[in-house]
């Protein structure tokens, strides 16, 4: 029983690495901007959510998700996990919330 | 445990689950501390959200060929920085 997770993979074959530069969509400077906001927040006297969170979520995806994903849906899902986690947001609200954007979106 | 600049030491071959920060490749290696970097909060606790367990962390310096024994130069040296509670006294 190996506890290697997916982002262990020094040494390994895993292809070149992509360098191409791209701009940043809307939802991706949002997502950053929550992520400053949680970064700064204090829940308890501790960070609301520290980048070791982040990586240790982000790690814990599984690795068709880890390797799937791009960078900000893993920091959104991080972000979303971690704040379920510590009680800040409940899945009922969550789920009312998506729900109520759906019927925007969709204009009914 | 403590070492200084220019020790021997070991990386521990432990697997445990956790947010482990110590790379699979380098661990059960043999290097050299090439520096003390200082005290910090250990990741291993931070990524539960606990923070206070504060611990030594050194950079160790491997021959690249120790650790991928197809490494062409035999001058190759590979960084890593390791928190105190990995490493042994080689």
């Amino acid at each position: 029983m190996s506890f290697k997770l997916p982002h262990d993979l020094g040494g390994e074959a895993a292809g070149p690495v992509d360098r191409s530069e791209h701009a940043s969509a809307f939802w991706e400077q949002r997502v950053d901007a929550i992520r400053e906001l949680t970064r700064a927040a204090k829940l308890d006297g501790e960070p609301l959510i520290r980048v070791d969170e982040m990586r240790r979520t982000i790690e814990g995806f599984g690795t068709e998700a880890y390797e799937g994903l791009s960078y900000y849906e893993k920091w959104i899902r991080a972000m979303t996990s971690l704040l379920l986690e510590k009680g800040v947001i409940t899945t009922e609200e969550l789920g009312n919330k998506l729900a109520e954007i759906d019927a925007r979106e969709s204009g009914t | 445990m403590s070492f200084a600049a220019g020790e021997h030491v070991r990386v521990r071959a432990m697997f445990p689950m956790g947010h482990v920060r110590t790379p699979f490749y380098v661990r059960g290696k043999a290097g050299v501390i090439e520096r003390v970097v200082g005290r910090f909060d250990n990741p291993e606790q931070l990524a539960y959200g606990r923070s206070g367990d504060k611990k030594m962390l050194y950079r160790v310096r491997f021959a690249q060929r120790d650790v991928f024994p197809d490494t062409p130069s035999a001058n190759d040296t590979i960084d890593v920085e390791i928190y105190e509670h990995w490493l042994e006294k080689a």
